[in-house]
């Protein structure tokens, strides 16, 4: 049966077909939805870890303990979890094991846009990566085998246009798939030096074995149009190659990116006039090529930067250029993402500007507290870093400047690493103030639970982080809980929290307003009591606006949660039902 | 058959992810190769979204280039402006005739521009559809993203009993009245 599939969704089927055991995944885009789809399989453990680095490590277990295994997560996800991607890759496997990796060219939710195919070298790990939901699914149950023929962890590298894309997929029945025997390996598995040194040795070995197995795959395809001009790619850059050029060129198309063959490659390179790398990104395969000496053409003509369009690729290699196409001759506004109506984190922002505070950020939907008009948030680095950063912000600028700067963080980015941060706050004497922005759930992803909201990622019950008692926990004797939608109290709580010299934190607590429990009604409407002050334009809220000099709020767009009547002066909004 | 190309705009929240399936599933009954590229994440909230349906004997690239979309269903003013240059010569420009402010024009920093259904007509084939007050007249303001969907569905030729069985089987049991009115009403405008 063929049906149409996300390629995340084809990945989860690749693994449900290939009879995975375990999958422990953090969600982040554009990966999340691998680990969603895999929960509709009631025979698979899935679970939301608390970080990358836990699930890698879940699914680790699971394979050692004989279990075919996968952990899913977006490219910086990997920078947390690769601390035991390293050294799995010496320990080997016993079941199948297989990271899901997905990069985001143009940076669509992401902080960075970093190539994380140079992960597969440097850890020395076979790397697959397939271009449309058909080979998601096929290249996903192929890596289980591979990884337990040739003892190795697996990536399967995708993007977002591969993630989030669509495509036709024929569905198989799961294959039967026992758990491995345990056996107790210590020189396997026990990765102290000693036997470490051995383990190095089987490394560059399996990496020799994997590079012959590169020559001869059906994963690296050549397709012959008795053209001049060879073309070299992979995932879905190959796509749009095909789209763009079409029979016109010879393709050499890589499904294995980690190891890349030689003897292939070469043999492919010496029939052309001109030899073309079409990748995105880093010049991963160029520089492979380069270093066999073939003279081939990329980055000279194709940008490191974003995605590819297949309109990039033919202009590059045929010189063709795009078809007409109707201009617009004015400037037009752009449309940034903004935070929902009814959004809990726009009560806290809207302190928080007011108070002309410092604010070090963190990632999640929160992030956009940096865009106009609230513009309060000073930084975003990374996961967690809120709480970290502030701690060395204040140890180098000192008290008075600590008064003025405060870190905001999720619930489940708190739960992901801001805890440590928190922790060594404590630990060294800081006396920082953390708002934990608690709406209840993994927002940004679309709605994930983690260790907070007492849920499993099936939905049933469990036990339940309190933050509060957590905080107290590490050392923090200053808890408060407030309603960031009470703007009064919210903004008596920051002043009170930040002018202490000893470590505070703040749960801002109200649900994410896009959550089904959540039930605002009716929408607001300004009265003739306004004073066209716009103090609640200062909210940023979608709904609110301005009509021929007036203050107006737009129906369709307001849900009726009133942040905007506690935060006007005169009593000019009311709710109308 | 050529590839046909369909892009569909809007703003983040709007319902351009529901649209795109119902109408990705009706393509591939009628036995094409389809790909639909979708928008996850960060752009979700709130900002502009471009979805991309594809479908044809065989289809490669999940997205739309500039001058190569055959129809464009917007879902928002602003947001068909944007998608102008992407339709091709001879192609159909479908939009709901709703306003929604970016921060930027909320804040003052742009101007929304003046005229926007004009100034496309002087350059392509437009239809302005007043999506919401027939999402209303289906009972739920939020099923503009079917009523928009039914106005397209009248532009291809695949039958109406084949857009209503896909419906069926894509959108809730609880919605499906709201939705099967939505889509007729968009259908017969």
């Amino acid at each position: 049966m063929k049906k149409l599939l996300l390629g995340n969704a084809a990945v989860a089927r690749g693994a449900y077909e290939a009879g995975v055991g375990v999958v422990a995944s953090y969600p982040g885009t554009p990966s999340t939805e691998i680990t969603e789809e895999i929960v509709k399989f009631d025979e698979i453990f899935a679970e939301w870890s608390p970080n990358e680095k836990v699930a890698g490590e879940v699914a680790i277990g699971a394979s050692i303990a004989g279990a075919r295994a996968m952990s899913c997560m977006k490219h910086v996800g990997l920078n947390v979890m690769a601390d035991p991607v390293f050294t799995v890759s010496y320990t080997g496997v016993n079941g199948g094991l297989v990271f899901c990796v997905a990069d985001d060219p143009g940076m669509h939710s992401s902080q960075n846009e970093q190539d994380s195919r140079h992960y597969a070298a440097a850890s020395k790990i076979m790397m697959l990566e397939p271009a449309d939901s058909s080979e998601c699914k096929e290249f996903t149950k192929m890596a289980f085998t591979l990884s337990e023929k040739f003892d190795t962890p697996v990536f399967i590298r995708l993007s977002t246009r591969v993630s989030h894309s669509q495509s036709m997929v024929e569905l198989c029945e799961p294959e039967d798939v026992k758990l491995k025997p345990y056996e107790k390996n210590i020189g396997k598995f026990v990765m102290m030096p000693a036997n470490a040194v051995r383990r190095h040795v089987v490394v560059e070995d399996r990496i020799k074995a994997l590079t012959e197995f590169a020559e001869t795959t059906e994963l690296n395809k050549i397709e012959e149009n008795g053209s001049k001009i060879g073309v070299v790619s992979a995932g879905i850059a190959y796509m749009y190659a095909k789209e763009a050029l079409g029979d016109a060129v010879d393709y050499l198309k890589l499904g294995m990116v980690y190891p890349m063959p030689v003897k292939k490659i070469l043999d492919f390179a010496k029939k052309y006039d001109k030899v073309y790398v079409v990748e995105e990104l880093d010049p991963v395969i160029e520089n492979h090529l380069k270093s066999l000496g073939i003279n081939c053409i990329g980055k000279d003509v194709f940008t490191l930067l974003g995605e590819y369009t297949p309109a990039m690729i033919k202009s590059a290699i045929l010189g063709e250029s795009a078809p007409e196409c109707a201009e617009i001759s004015e400037a037009i506004p752009v449309r940034p993402p903004v935070m929902c109506a009814g959004c809990p984190h726009r009560g806290t922002f809207y302190v928080l500007k007011k108070l002309g505070l410092v604010v070090s950020g963190d990632i999640g939907c929160y992030t956009l507290g940096a865009v106009a008009p609230l513009q309060s948030v000073d930084t975003t680095i990374c996961m967690g870093a809120s709480v970290s950063a502030a701690h060395g912000m204040a140890k180098a600028r000192g008290a008075e400047f600590n008064k003025k700067l405060v870190s905001v963080i999720g619930d489940s980015t708190f739960m992901h690493s801001g805890i440590t941060g928190l922790i060594d706050i404590v630990y060294n004497k800081g006396n920082n103030t953390v708002i934990i922005l608690d709406n209840s759930i993994t927002g940004m992803t679309g709605h994930q639970d983690n260790p907070t909201t007492g849920k499993t990622i099936r939905g049933e019950d469990t036990k339940q982080v309190d933050l509060l008692k957590l905080c107290q926990a590490v050392g923090i004797d200053h808890v408060v809980v407030a309603d960031p939608f009470d703007v009064k109290n919210f903004e008596k709580v920051v002043k009170q929290e930040v002018n202490r010299n000893e470590p505070s934190v703040i749960i801002a607590t109200r649900p994410c307003a896009l959550l089904k429990g959540v039930k605002y009604t009716g929408h607001c409407t300004i009265s003739d009591k306004c004073k066209n002050c716009k103090m609640c334009m200062r909210l940023g809220c979608p709904a609110i606006t301005v009509k021929d000099g007036h203050v107006i709020i737009d129906a369709t767009q307001c849900n009726g949660c009133g942040l905007c009547i506690n935060v006007c002066p005169f009593g000019a909004i009311e709710k109308e039902e | 058959m050529a590839t046909k190309n369909i892009m569909i705009v809007g703003v983040g929240g709007q319902g351009t992810l529901l649209a795109s399936r119902i109408l990705g599933n009706t393509v591939i009954n009628e036995g094409y190769d389809v790909k639909v590229s979708e928008v996850h994440g960060m752009s979700q909230r709130g900002g502009s979204v471009v979805t991309y349906v594809k479908y044809g004997n065989e289809v490669f690239s999940p997205i739309i280039d500039r001058g190569e979309a055959d129809i464009i269903l917007a879902f928002e003013l602003l947001e068909a402006y944007r998608a102008l240059p992407y339709l091709k010569k001879g192609g159909k420009i479908i939009v709901n005739g709703q306003r929604i402010d970016p921060m930027p024009v909320i804040t003052g920093a742009a101007e929304y521009p003046e005229n926007i259904a004009e100034k496309i007509a002087e350059k392509a084939d437009i239809k302005v559809i007043d999506a919401l007050s027939l999402a209303r007249d289906a009972g739920n303001i939020k099923a503009v993203n079917v009523v928009l969907i039914g106005v397209m569905a009248k532009s291809t030729d695949i039958a109406y009993d084949k857009w209503i069985e896909t419906i069926k089987s894509t959108v809730p049991e609880k919605f499906l009245d709201v939705n099967l009115k939505a889509f007729s009403l968009g259908y017969n405008i």
